[in-house]
């Protein structure tokens, strides 16, 4: 099929950016979304020019790494998926797919859809762990985790920090990306004792990284590719709000 | 000239080797380890869980990752599950069965103390991760759940979902980010390792490129570690992430640090097929399905009908057939080879014809499609996103797919390459799988590598270097390899050929999978040789690479990785050329059984191959080391 693509181009952060047109004339429907970028590419290489620059690795859906606004929706039509996963059957002969970075304060864009999503880490260190030192561990079967309480801990750790949660808000909130983690630790018997520390500590970090505020638009899970529930935010904010009153 | 190498084995009987050297090994009191560096290179299980671990004891860790976060490591990526010898199932599992399982599976053809010590370090590593969060299937009590994997019979095997390797990660990476949070660690995400730096004859830091930037950096420490992952991408199609590489341990190789067993690669029995040319990637879906699906080829080559259509009479269940004992859940290897042999004899199913079926319908039949859905869902889902179809209803179509790197750099028992202050972990290393890897094994490896082993041997090492003050990067080895690493990203921009990196890596993974894959000949492998070698001299002549090294740029990432590649796959046919036997992974056709299986030669092949770079990638230097089996002698591998 033919394809045709206004890319977002931008050298660095200072430069300013634009879309540009590309058309693709022979696009199989079972390419993925980023083999076709990589079609893309190797005719731009050929032809002097500088190839699109994208995030990707795993190029499985686990890695977190890919992803872009495809037509103003984070990775793309297809719900609960990567960009890497999604195939291009998704799309018609003759479309035109507008290709965008994430775009949020606290992701500064690195180059044409490369974004630096490094605030999204310092969120996880600055509180979302078990303070276990290597060798202090008690035997595994000894705390007990019914399977309720671990399969709902899982779906929340199931979380892979892509980031388009935060692209897909219209306040740029990293909210569901926290909750998440706060929930699966305050979930399991290993991390409740830290829950109050923890989620004082991370919300801070939040706030800190120039991440909005959560309006609950639930904008977020629609667009999560591993539609980590929004009813983690009502658990951070319920764990948020316990914290503030214990300490006064 | 060629040596025989010596391994460290610490003395004593199988079971006290690892208590004995901890109890003689050397210690760096709390206020000493504060004034000694590590660079940590790689933020996977093996990278992450030492670099965590390091910093809690007190040494200054600088971790480097290419990708943008230590999360995005491949071991994100693994599904299936981790293997500890609990023995929670009463099935009589032991720390030494899951040894001589380990052993076997890898056709006697690893170090019996390494691998005695992976076993025995197991349990611990489960522990570690519950602490840490890692929400491990349970039963409805309480307890952890277990189950099978290929190559055994009983049920070691603890898993989260379809996703053990993210959250084993997650684990590791958290407790990696909390000694950031605590000062102990300095993450260097975004960079690469370029070349290794030796002073003096030892270790003493990196050449790294930030790629964000494009700076070439210089950083230095008292040792340096490589976690940097397996390099099965070198096949181009794998079940490997697009960054995976050689690089880090090739270089290394470069300055010294011999290479084990390179071409003893494992091929992966269940990945999706090939469905077209603009393939970058082959999708894993975790062997754990053999637990529950069947694997079968219609009987005839000309077969037309749907799977579903097919009766009974007419499919071949052939793993059933010719491995009764174990059936689906054969070794890797072997169920591997037995597809290629399906698919080769035309009865390859799909489009390309180049798959065998997957079905499920008699487990789903037997435990309904919730419990099937609940092990297994996501696999499904991610197999109906990547093909279209509902694996519920239809078998899946899977193939055989370069997988997991059984070699790597040659260490000692202390996981120290043959390079002073240089050691190796992970998959990255050649330790312990021998030929060919258990399922559930190597996230195993790799955990308790950077857990439970590195802290202790590396602490032996470092506590001579105590009174050696911070390493100066203006030293002029520095300067100079530095210098090397400009020259050659220099010489890659200059070239402007007209053929990109990923063209000739395709070219290179095609070669590979036709000659030094699951069967391998004398004259194939001759071939191949002279093939890489007039590839690798277009690749200088020929490459095109856009852009400057001061800036973002993934092709220039790219030519280096591949540059690299040209060279390892040229000693990976030499390896598989000099083995004249057959060993697990590793198929010569002039060596097998008359029923067609692998025939090990004991007697002239009974060690790991070390191999020394001597400047021309033609022409390494074959060292030996002696696998010694003291506990179990090696037998004949039989899973029928
Ligand atoms: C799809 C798939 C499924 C698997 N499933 C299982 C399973 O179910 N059970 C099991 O036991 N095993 C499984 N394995 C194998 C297992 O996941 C790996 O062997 C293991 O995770 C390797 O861990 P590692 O820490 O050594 O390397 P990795 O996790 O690959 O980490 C490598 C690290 O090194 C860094 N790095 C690499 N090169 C450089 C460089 N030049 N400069 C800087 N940094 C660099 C990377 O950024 C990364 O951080 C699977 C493997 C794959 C591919
Ligand atoms: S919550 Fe969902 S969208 Fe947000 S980072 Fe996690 S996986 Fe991505
Ligand atoms: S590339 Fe890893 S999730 Fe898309």
């Amino acid at each position: 099929m033919k394809i045709h693509l206004k890319i977002w181009r931008q050298k660095d952060r200072q430069t300013k950016g634009a879309f540009k047109d590309y058309t693709l004339e022979d696009v199989s429907k079972d390419m993925s979304f980023l083999e076709m970028l990589d079609t893309l590419n190797i005719k731009l290489i050929k032809s002097g020019e500088r190839p699109v620059e994208f995030d990707h690795d795993c190029r499985e859906g686990i890695c977190g790494q890919c992803g872009v606004m495809i037509n103003g929706i984070a990775h793309g039509p297809l719900k609960h998926t990567t960009t890497c996963q999604l195939h291009m059957r998704s799309f018609e002969d003759g479309d035109t797919i507008y290709v965008e970075p994430f775009k949020a304060a606290a992701f500064p864009i690195v180059r044409d859809l490369k974004v630096n999503r490094s605030s999204l880490d310092h969120i996880i260190a600055s509180g979302g762990y078990v303070s276990v030192d290597t060798g202090q561990a008690p035997e595994a079967n000894s705390i007990p985790v019914t399977h309720e309480q671990a399969e709902a801990a899982f779906d929340a750790a199931a979380c892979i920090g892509c980031g388009a949660c935060v692209a897909s808000c219209k306040n740029s909130s990293a909210a569901l990306f926290t909750s998440a983690k706060i929930s699966q630790l305050a979930q399991l018997p290993q991390g409740d004792k830290e829950t109050s520390k923890r989620v004082v500590k991370m919300v801070y970090q939040m706030e800190e990284e120039g991440f909005g505020h959560c309006s609950f638009t639930e904008a977020c899970q629609v667009e999560c590719p591993e539609d980590i529930s929004v009813l983690n935010i009502a658990r951070m904010n319920y764990e948020y709000n316990k914290a503030r009153l214990l300490k006064k | 000239m060629s040596i025989t190498i010596k391994a460290n084995i610490p003395e004593g009987p199988l079971a006290e080797k690892w208590n004995n050297y901890k109890a003689k090994a050397k210690l760096v009191s709390p206020n000493n380890r504060k004034k000694l560096d590590v660079i940590m290179v790689g933020t996977g299980l093996a990278g992450a869980s030492a670099a965590a671990s390091l910093g809690e004891m007190g040494y200054n860790v600088k971790s480097f990752c290419f990708q943008d976060s230590a999360r995005r490591a491949h071991s994100v990526a693994a599904q299936g599950g981790v293997n500890a010898a609990k023995n929670y199932k009463n099935d009589g599992d032991s720390v030494y069965r899951m040894f001589h399982d380990t052993l076997k599976g890898g056709d006697f053809r690893s170090r019996e103390a390494n691998t005695y010590r992976l076993a025995e370090c197991s349990a611990s590593l489960i522990d570690q991760a519950v602490a840490q969060g890692v929400p491990f299937g349970r039963e409805y009590g309480g307890y952890l759940r277990n189950r099978s994997f290929g190559g055994v019979q009983v049920s070691r095997t603890f898993y989260a979902r379809g996703q053990t390797g993210q959250q084993l990660l997650l684990g590791s990476y958290q407790a990696l980010l909390r000694q950031q949070n605590a000062g102990k660690v300095k993450l260097y995400t975004r960079h690469e390792m370029l070349d290794l730096v030796m002073v003096d004859g030892k270790a003493r830091g990196i050449i790294a490129r930030n790629l964000d930037t494009g700076e070439i950096e210089r950083h230095s420490a008292h040792a340096v570690v490589l976690a940097t992952g397996g390099f099965g991408k070198i096949y181009y199609l794998s079940t490997l992430a697009m960054g995976c590489n050689a690089s880090a341990i090739w270089r290394a190789h470069k300055k010294g640090a011999y290479m084990a067993n390179p071409s003893w690669t494992q091929i992966h029995p269940t990945s999706l097929p090939q469905s077209g040319e603009h393939q970058s990637k082959l999708t894993l879906m975790s062997e754990s399905l053999r637990n529950d699906g069947r694997i079968w080829v219609p009987n005839d080559p000309k077969e037309t009908r749907l799977p579903g259509d097919i009766p009974e009479e007419d499919r071949d269940y052939y793993l059933e057939r010719k491995y009764p004992a174990f059936g689906n859940l054969a070794p890797r290897d072997i169920a591997s080879r037995a597809a290629k042999e399906q698919i080769d004899l035309g009865k390859g199913v799909g489009a390309l014809k180049n798959a065998v079926y997957l079905d499920f319908s008699r487990a789903i039949k037997e435990y309904g499609q919730e419990v099937i859905a609940e092990r297994y869902g996501n696999l499904f889902t991610m197999y109906k996103k990547i093909t279209g179809i509902d694996a519920y209803t239809e078998p899946m179509k899977i193939s055989p797919a370069a997988h997991f790197s059984m070699g790597g750099l040659w260490v000692d028992y202390d996981l120290q390459t043959s390079l002073p202050g240089l050691f190796a972990i992970g998959e990255a290393n050649f330790s312990d799988h021998g030929a060919n890897r258990l399922g559930a094994n190597s996230l195993l490896q790799a955990c308790v590598d950077g857990y439970f082993i590195l802290p202790y041997t590396l602490q032996n090492y470092l506590a001579d270097e105590i009174r050696v003050p911070k390493i100066d990067v203006n030293h002029k080895a520095f300067e100079e390899t530095e210098q090397k690493v400009r020259q050659q990203l220099e010489g890659f921009l200059k070239s402007k050929g007209n053929k990109t990196a990923e063209e000739f890596h395709k070219e290179l993974g095609k070669e590979l999978y036709d000659k030094c894959g699951l069967l391998r000949t004398k004259a194939g492998l001759q071939k191949a040789i002279e093939n890489i070698q007039n590839l690798r001299k277009e690749f200088t002549e020929n490459l095109l690479v856009p852009g400057d090294i001061e800036e973002v740029n993934s092709e220039l990432e790219k030519a280096g990785r591949v540059s690299d590649y040209m060279e390892l796959a040229e000693l990976m046919c030499i390896d598989a050329l000099r083995r004249e036997e057959s060993c697990g992974a590793h198929f010569r056709a002039e060596h097998q059984t008359e029923e067609g299986e692998a025939k090990r030669d004991d007697e002239n092949y009974c060690y790991s191959a070390a191999w020394e770079w001597t400047g021309n990638p033609s022409s390494p230097v074959l060292n030996k080391e002696p696998l010694v089996f003291e506990t179990v002698k090696p037998t004949v591998r039989s899973y029928k």
